[in-house]
């Protein structure tokens, strides 16, 4: 705490205190990582607040340009790290977009349905530390217990549990045994609806969670258009705005989910729309499971996607690229794409520029979480202390994304 | 146009969106242009805010999503801004650019949408790029004290200044980069498609080599000319070489074994010498 002056009231003499100023963080629980946000409070209203972000900037966009855009690929996974096949998604769509690559549906499929269940992963930590934010501490333990079950399904198709690098440009690494495909749906349809349901039953009506979000931050509708909300923060104020439904990439226009929305625009409202979001993506889950056609998972076209290793062995040609395409990539022809797609925190873009070459001229990530803190000090002015914890809760903020 | 073959993102039909937006901001266009299926405008720099404000009101892209920054440093003016506008009504997105250089600040568009003014203050911070009217133009990303801006192409990849924490001072210090071994920068583009640099030995190859400048062309016709004769034979000869090295003087003591010792008893001396191996190295005429 610093800077507390005290005054002198002309009328009574008492000494009274003004507004005095408060670090929250950089080292903070509920900061969800490294924020630091200069508060000013009149004793427990808080009048303005300056977030400081950056604390977490590693130059990714920087270290992009310098390396081939396979190689690039690993560092979207590092970017929101709680939800990472959906970086990746943008990514590699806006690669195949400059190559005007067509993926196959099986590749499509798997990349959809992975990135429903990176968004299921993504709400479960959200709400879960949302609700430990406000006070309660069980459903972010029962939660975290489904969220193990989504890693090791991540595990169980790239190697990797959190940072797959699982898509590629031109489609997904690699196959998805069967299994894992009925295991995922048996999931959707007993463990997570049971689990999830038995969570959220203790926190959707209770009395001191509703207490601590209904009526928070609430932002009207052209105040959301306005500060470039998207994802859960731009339908919970009511607006039925969701970029798998109005700009459908891979084969999301295949399926059938709903977008749910909110009525009241507050903190309570984010964190229904999701809870709701939760449902739909098992329901895409599902339908991807029950849709998925058999073919390759990745483009065959061997001067972009490398020959498995198998085939490496046995052929001259695809040794030739294999080599080539580890050493020196592939080129991209010259241009520039603004691809966004979906992600579970909002719209996350990537701003593509290529000269041609192997390595991308310029990869700008337009991050979610950077509009949606812009507006904590319009969204938290004139609510408590305690509130501003909540409110950045349901932003769904996450540094490694924010700050890049 | 070829056929969309990729499964990025859908929006709208870019059909006569172009041409209408042209249209519509007049003079204000630079240049504009369709590629990859993303329409781009380039606009004077001092008309981004009616330009961007005209395509608000008029043309419902109600959304600025991003504004990005980006270096040539081969251009007279050379950054890129580029802001990307999202029509939710219309479900389409265009992205909308200008340029400056580091000295023409670019005006701000934060009197039309809030969320500029972080967006800007990032330009700023990783570029440079002044934007006049902004009034909240601090660093952003970058660390307390910062100098320079390093997403510029001149700004080097492992930066100017490191930091850590020093176990005698206490507290965090920042000292000048030293790399540990030099910066390695893996270039496996293909000679063969558009690399500009020379593979070592290649500069040779582009200038023809003018011959030697000689006064008379040098001639073998008459012995004199080849240098050869009595005087050089004789000089050979006084050239000899060193005597070949002495060798050993057979006949001489025999190295002794050292002293048996416990752990390595005595053993009697080997039969023969081990200097009979003339027919070893012999030449096998018969081949």
């Amino acid at each position: 705490m610093s800077g507390l002056q005290l005054e002198t009231s002309p009328t009574t003499g008492d000494e009274e205190i003004t507004n005095y100023t408060i670090n929250f963080g950089p080292q903070h629980p509920a900061a969800h990582g490294v924020l630091r946000m200069v508060m000013e409070l009149d004793g427990e209203i808080i009048e303005r607040i300056d977030p400081h972000v950056g604390l977490l900037h590693r130059g990714t966009e920087k270290l992009i340009e310098y390396k081939t855009y396979l190689q690039a690929l690993p560092y979207f996974d590092r970017l929101d790290y709680c939800s990472p096949l959906g970086m990746e998604h943008s990514y590699v769509l806006a690669i195949e977009k400059l190559l005007n690559l067509e993926v196959p549906e099986r590749g499509q499929y798997l990349r959809v349905m992975f990135a429903e269940l990176t968004r299921i992963c993504n709400h479960l930590l959200n709400m879960g530390s949302h609700v430990m934010d406000v006070g309660a501490m069980t459903p972010n333990l029962w939660m975290f217990e489904l969220r193990e079950d989504c890693l090791n399904f991540f595990e169980r198709a790239s190697g990797a549990r959190m940072h797959s690098a699982w898509f590629r440009p031109g489609g997904v690494h690699q196959d998805v045994p069967l299994k894992l495909l009925t295991d995922i749906a048996d999931w959707c349809d007993n463990r997570l609806p049971e689990l999830f349901g038995d969570a959220m039953s203790l926190v959707t009506d209770n009395r001191i969670f509703k207490q601590r979000n209904v009526d928070i931050a609430v932002v009207s509708q052209e105040d959301a258009i306005a500060w470039g909300f998207s994802g859960p923060m731009i339908r919970a104020a009511g607006i039925p705005w969701d970029l798998r439904k109005s700009q459908p990439y891979d084969v999301y226009d295949r399926m059938e989910f709903d977008i749910p929305v909110g009525t009241n625009s507050d903190c309570y409202d984010r964190f229904m729309v999701r809870m709701q979001e939760v449902y739909q993506s098992a329901r895409i889950i599902k339908q991807c499971v029950a849709e998925m056609p058999d073919g390759p998972v990745a483009s065959t076209d061997r001067k972009i996607v490398p020959p498995k290793r198998g085939e490496m062995k046995q052929s001259m040609e695809a040794l030739i690229h294999h080599f080539k395409l580890y050493t020196e990539g592939f080129h991209v022809p010259a241009g520039e794409v603004y691809v966004a797609t979906e992600s579970p925190k909002g719209e996350f873009g990537v701003y593509l520029v290529s000269d041609g070459s192997n390595k991308p001229y310029r990869c700008k990530i337009r991050p979610t979480a950077f509009s949606h803190l812009q507006a904590m000090d319009f969204m938290c002015k004139g609510h408590m202390l305690p509130d501003a914890t909540a409110i950045l809760g349901a932003i769904d903020v996450v540094f490694g994304e924010c700050d890049r | 146009m070829a056929a969309v073959l990729h499964s990025a993102p859908r929006i709208a039909s870019n059909e006569g969106v172009l041409d209408t937006l042209t249209a519509a901001l007049g003079a204000k266009v630079v240049t504009a242009k369709e590629e990859h299926g993303e329409i781009v405008i380039t606009v004077a720099r001092g008309e981004i805010e009616n330009a961007l404000r005209a395509l608000r009101d008029e043309h419902a892209y109600q959304q600025l999503m991003e504004i990005a920054g980006a270096d040539y440093p081969g251009r007279a003016e050379r950054f890129e801004v580029v802001y990307m506008l999202l029509s939710l009504t219309k479900n389409h997105r265009i992205m909308v650019k200008v340029q400056a250089a580091e000295d023409t600040p670019v005006p701000t568009v934060t009197t039309l949408w809030p969320v500029a003014g972080w967006l800007e203050r990032e330009v700023f911070d990783m570029y440079g790029v002044l934007f006049e009217g902004n009034t909240d133009l601090r660093r952003i990303l970058t660390d307390y004290g910062f100098e320079g801006h390093p997403f510029r192409k001149d700004f080097p990849l492992t930066g100017y200044q490191e930091l850590r924490y020093s176990e005698e001072e206490g507290r965090v210090v920042y000292e000048p980069v030293e790399l540990a071994q030099d910066f390695r920068s893996f270039d496996f583009m293909s000679p063969w498609e558009g690399a500009e640099y020379i593979l070592p030995g290649d500069e040779k190859a582009s200038e023809t080599p003018a011959p030697p400048p000689v006064d008379e062309p040098k001639t073998t016709d008459s012995a004199k000319d080849t240098g050869a004769g009595a005087k050089t034979e004789e000089k050979a000869a006084d050239s000899k070489s060193a005597s070949p090295p002495a060798e050993r003087v057979s006949g001489g003591a025999e190295v002794e074994a050292p002293d048996p010792t416990e752990d390595r008893p005595h053993r009697a001396p080997r039969k023969g010498g081990a200097t009979d191996t003339k027919s070893a190295t012999e030449v096998d005429d018969d081949k």
